[in-house]
């Protein structure tokens, strides 16, 4: 029989706040690749579907031949595409080495992708945040 | 590589995955989660459906 005293202690010990670093370390980490902030905190279902939400919605987007954009400091709405698709990290960087996301002004879904490929990086975000208020205990 | 997808399932695709993030990242528990990802899911989907039926109003 479960005693209901272990349980309170259990979860009162998955709410509180976890050490300094990991504030540090799990948004970071939750950056550079989609969900890894909530899998280093033991949230494997959470980071699991995270990580599939980002990655299918990155890759959906290169598919549509959306384009990747690059650091410049021209036009806001290009300066704002390129801090959106940063937000991704390691698959901005990726796509980047790998030269994917040249964009195709052709087709007409292919302005979804380039939205798609930024919306995964502002998404990305989102989730480092969530890491990082799981580990500060704001957030069980 | 190439993805080809309709408007609506590119919509569709996109409301999934933003409603999932949405739905782990403002709640506590499961099932509060479950419930406003579906929450958003239905509100993605219904404003694209609303949107095409306002637009076709203004054409005809």
């Amino acid at each position: 029989m479960a005693n209901p005293q272990n349980a309170t202690l259990q979860r009162s010990a998955k709410a509180a706040p976890q050490s300094s670093s990991m504030a540090t370390i799990a948004p970071l980490a939750g950056w550079f690749f989609p969900g890894l902030g909530h899998f280093i905190q033991r949230r494997y279902i959470r980071g699991l579907l995270l990580m599939l939400s980002v990655f299918i919605m990155f890759f959906a987007g290169l598919g549509m031949q959306g384009k990747v954009y690059q650091f410049n400091t021209g036009d806001l709405l290009d300066i704002l595409g390129f801090v959106g698709d940063l937000g991704s990290g390691l698959l901005y960087f990726l796509a980047r080495a790998m030269d994917w996301g040249i964009g195709n002004i052709h087709r007409a879904v292919a302005d979804y992708g380039t939205k798609y490929i930024v919306v995964a990086g502002l998404l990305n975000i989102i989730a480092a945040i969530d890491a990082h208020h799981i580990a500060i205990g704001k957030k069980s | 590589m190439t993805f080809e997808l309709s408007h609506f399932n590119a919509a569709l695709l996109f409301a999934l995955c933003a409603s999932t993030v949405f739905g782990i990242t403002q709640r506590n528990t499961p099932r509060d989660m479950l419930r406003y990802g579906a929450y958003c899911f239905a509100l993605f989907a219904g404003g694209v459906v609303l949107a095409s039926w306002v637009m076709w109003g203004i054409k005809h």
